[in-house]
């Protein structure tokens, strides 16, 4: 073999092998490690508040600050942790998952990751600005968000442009990856639920992401230019800036959990050693959702005062999507009945994913009743809800996902002591920090608020200790990877004695170049 | 303020203790059934949806468990490998629409009555600013007197910055409640002057957003004679969460007793307000109003938080020409925080306020403003 063979074959030495990267799985490594890093960063904001409502009374932060952390907390938990994450696992999953040997548009790859850090190095800068960073929630309602925002809104607007251009690229890759480079045998019906979760994620996120950047467009001339879209001083209409936001948060939080889905399709019947029980309708049950994300969005409004005949369609349409996602349960639970179960760390967390993700649904078919979601609205209910299905829904996925491919990203296997301890100190947090906030809203205690009466001191404190143990515990999960990325026991091709899929035929860890020549078509199997 | 030290030691006290006496702290678990049918209706379709959730939580996570206690690896089974039927699918698609069905009947029945809003015996406008509620009767008679007024929190910064105990009803207490009859059918309109507010009392099963453009209604017929408590539920910037709502619910008659007593007092004030104020009565007064409207925003000592809000403390604006402090008091300034204080406050209020704020914080203008000149002010701007 010649040197410059040997050159064409390895990464790059050094920082160069990083910036200049086209690689999948460097790019995957790369969103993963920026994600974390986003979600420790969300995470400190999201302690800073804890911190602040363990006790009635102002204790350690202004009013003016905490509703900074508020809005920051959830922009960088949704733009920065979850979505690269998820893009992340694509970029490393996709390519083994169908036999491709990278992703379609390898540049294009490099520069969706990297435009991602200057986004987020210029959101957080926001904080250091005259005047503060944005304090308006992470919806960002006009016109508090236009005539009565700080300066440095312009700069968050900029910001939002840059992530939306990422997403949408991303995207783009997913989709042109998916639809042009399967292996030969990879029919659609034959992909990993991974991927067709990825494929309709990615078309949600074209559909949506210009609506997000059409709106924030919007805020910017109303706050520059003299227009007034959300000014109804000017004529405009500050409701309209919640239907075009909704259009794509709709949406949006369902990017966040489709692909979870995916994760946990895959984990399930590993673990259980069983097929998938039915894979055809979680892939019909998926596109449902995916449809259904369109036409609900105005059930985040139900307090603006739309005529009845509007908030009887959007509860109906709300309640809806319970049929396929609870489709999505049922299989899951089919799969695992008269399996043969093991509880590894990633099946650990892909039953608590499934546990915790229905009570999340639970509590989302209570507020699709529209007359009870005048209670329930801008409560701590809504903001249990949604952390039911966003934190031990698609952060636990994440999580599964992680340990699940580890051995097959590093070649190591993971410590599964310390990988079992995270789950259950992980699992006991969240738990303990958000299942109290259901009482809290039930109670009356609205959201967004840095101070709170004194009949919510009970629940405020056992959150708070709640929020400490979960934002802590996450310190292990980050010990356990650089522990196998450095070594520990060899990993099988196989790793999982269940795993079926194309990613288990490669060497552990996987070679920087995989199926340069398309894998045999008899290792393609039905789901 | 607490000192840091005794600030750490009350955290862990009360973390040993786990909220020993002293504390008015609560359990509850659940939304209170309120004091109208529209709150128990609700209430009774919050319980049913959730029992229904209960039960299919049981059937399925109960089928979990069932599977994860006797279909595992270590207790030597062998998996089955059944899949796929198009049967199971279509049940399990099926009775869950049909469940959908039977909540979506009685939600739809009780959004129906909830958006009756016809045939009101009393109307009351609010309007949301930023951070206070106003209350505007609305007259049959424009001859009368209008009452309307504006309702601020009343718990003090010393409570909310830990300095003295907190009170029963830290948060939830306001200086002007609105007051309404029982047993009559009272309509809200709401709009707002600045930002999105919502206005929610939990008893009274009503959350409704104010926004800036609209007009929305609502309406509510209490039961109950009493004192009910909210809150603003949708953020509307840095005090959001310091903008109670307060109703307290009267019979009939004494509702009528009580808003007659605001008519005169309208009348009393029109009076009052032609007679002379001292400099040492303006500035007492201009103190109160200022902790009470003002200091969220210029801070104690009038050093404002820049660049937003900006300080007082040896502003041009609050020390030069006495008809720019009158003009920014009274008109706001449009386009920022700042509100116009001209309706907010009365002529006798405001010449204290802004007699205040020239010569408070070390300011020294001299001048003392009075209500004469704010009224002619007024008159003059119209």
């Amino acid at each position: 073999m010649s040197a410059a063979h040997d050159h064409h074959h390895g990464p790059a030495k050094g920082l160069s092998r990083w910036l200049y990267t086209t690689n999948h799985k460097d790019i995957g490594s790369l969103y993963l490690w920026f994600s974390f890093a986003m979600f420790l960063l969300g995470g400190t904001f999201a302690l800073v508040i804890r911190a602040e409502l363990f006790q009635p009374g102002l204790q350690f932060v202004e009013p003016n600050f905490f509703n900074q952390m508020t809005t920051m907390h959830g922009l960088v938990m949704v733009f920065g942790a979850v979505m690269p994450a998820f893009v992340g696992l694509a970029n490393w999953m996709i390519p083994l998952m169908i036999g491709a040997p990278d992703m379609a548009l390898p540049r294009m790859n490099n520069w969706s990751f990297w435009i991602l850090p200057f986004a987020f190095a210029l959101m957080v800068s926001t904080m250091f600005m005259e005047g503060g960073g944005p304090n308006f929630g992470w919806t960002f309602y006009a016109p508090l968000s236009t005539t009565y925002a700080p300066p440095s809104t312009t700069f968050f607007i900029f910001a939002v442009h840059i992530m939306g251009a990422s997403s949408i690229m991303g995207s783009i890759n997913v989709i042109a990856t998916i639809l042009n480079m399967r292996a030969p045998g990879m029919t659609l019906m034959k992909m990993p639920l991974f991927v067709w979760t990825w494929l309709i994620t990615a078309y949600l996120l074209i559909a949506v992401m210009p609506v997000l950047a059409g709106v924030v467009t919007m805020m910017l001339f109303d706050i520059h230019f003299g227009t007034s879209f959300f000014n109804a001083a000017g004529g405009g209409d500050p409701v309209l800036f919640q239907h075009l936001f909704w259009f794509f948060g709709h949406p949006e939080v369902y990017i966040m959990i489709l692909p979870a889905f995916g994760v946990v399709s895959a984990i399930i019947p590993t673990f259980a050693r069983k097929r998938l029980f039915g894979y055809d309708s979680m892939v019909y049950a998926t596109a449902s959702i995916a449809f259904l994300s369109f036409i609900v969005w105005a059930h985040h409004m139900f307090t603006v005062g739309m005529p009845l005949a509007g908030q009887l369609f959007f509860m109906y349409a709300t309640m809806l999507i319970a049929v396929p996602t609870g489709v999505k349960v049922f299989n899951w639970v089919a799969t695992m009945f008269r399996g043969a179960m093991t509880f590894e760390t990633p099946m650990l967390f892909a039953i608590a994913f499934v546990v915790l993700f229905t009570m999340g649904g639970f509590t989302g078919v209570m507020l699709a009743i529209t007359p009870v979601d005048f209670q329930y609205h801008d409560t701590y209910f809504v903001v249990a809800h949604f952390h039911y299905v966003l934190v031990p829904g698609a952060v636990f996925s994440i999580m599964a996902a992680t340990y699940y491919w580890l051995p097959k990203w590093t070649g190591y296997m993971y410590d599964e002591t310390l990988g079992k301890l995270h789950f259950w100190l992980s699992f006991i947090g969240v738990n303990l920090l958000f299942f109290p906030q259901h009482f809290l809203g039930l109670a009356g205690m609205p959201r967004r608020i840095p101070d709170y009466a004194l009949q919510f001191a009970n629940f405020n404190w056992i959150s708070s200790v709640g929020g400490f143990l979960f934002g802590f515990s996450q310190l292990i999960l980050l010990f356990v990877v650089i522990k196998c990325v450095k070594g520990g026991k060899k990993a099988t091709d196989q790793v999982w004695e269940g795993a079926q899929g194309l990613e288990w035929t490669v060497p552990s860890p996987a070679p920087y170049h995989t199926f340069e020549t398309p894998p045999d078509p008899k290792l393609i199997h039905a789901q | 303020m607490l000192s840091k030290a005794k600030l750490w030691l009350s955290l862990a006290l009360s973390t040993l203790l786990f909220w020993s006496a002293g504390l008015h702290a609560a359990w509850d678990l659940n939304m209170p059934r309120g004091v109208t049918q529209m709150s128990r209706d609700t209430y009774d379709l919050h319980m049913t949806i959730f029992w229904w959730c209960v039960a299919i939580g049981v059937v399925v996570f109960g089928a979990m468990l069932w599977s994860i206690i006797n279909h595992r690896k270590s207790k030597g089974v062998k998996p089955a490998t059944f899949h796929e039927s198009t049967k199971v699918e279509i049940v399990w698609t099926l009775i869950p629409f049909l469940i959908l069905i039977a909540m979506a009947i009685p939600a739809t029945r009780v959004l129906t009555a909830a958006y009756d809003a016809s045939e009101s015996e009393l109307d009351v406008q609010i309007i949301g600013y930023q951070w206070r509620w106003e209350y505007r009767y609305m007259r049959e008679n424009m001859d009368e007197e209008e009452v309307s007024f504006f309702s601020v929190l009343a718990t003090s910064r010393e409570e909310i910055n830990n300095g003295v105990e907190k009170g029963e009803n830290y948060l939830l207490e306001v200086d002007r409640p609105l007051v309404i009859p029982t047993n009559t059918k009272v309509r809200f309109l709401m709009t707002s002057a600045d930002v999105l507010h919502a206005w929610w009392v939990p008893d009274f099963a009503i959350k409704k957003d104010t926004i800036p453009g609209f007009i929305n209604e609502t309406w509510v017929i209490v039961e109950e004679p009493g004192i009910y408590r909210g809150q603003c539920a949708e953020l509307c910037g840095m005090e959001h969460g310091f903008m109670p709502i307060e109703v307290h619910a009267l019979e009939p008659a004494d509702f009528q007793a009580w808003y007659e007593e605001q008519q005169a007092g309208v009348r009393q004030i029109r009076e009052l307000a032609a007679a002379e104020m001292t400099m040492a009565d303006a500035m007492a007064q201009g103190e109160q109003i200022y902790n009470r409207n003002c200091v969220a925003c210029h801070q104690a000592g009038g050093v404002g938080m820049p660049p937003v809000f900006p300080a007082l403390a040896g502003s041009a604006k609050a020390t030069g020409d006495a008809a720019v402090t009158m003009d920014t008091l009274v008109n706001g300034v449009p386009g920022t925080a700042m509100a116009a204080y001209g309706r907010q406050l009365n002529p006798i209020e405001l010449a204290a306020i802004i007699t205040y704020v020239r010569n408070g914080f070390g300011n020294s203008a001299g001048d003392v403003i009075q209500p004469a000149d704010v009224n002619a002010y007024i008159q003059e701007g119209q």
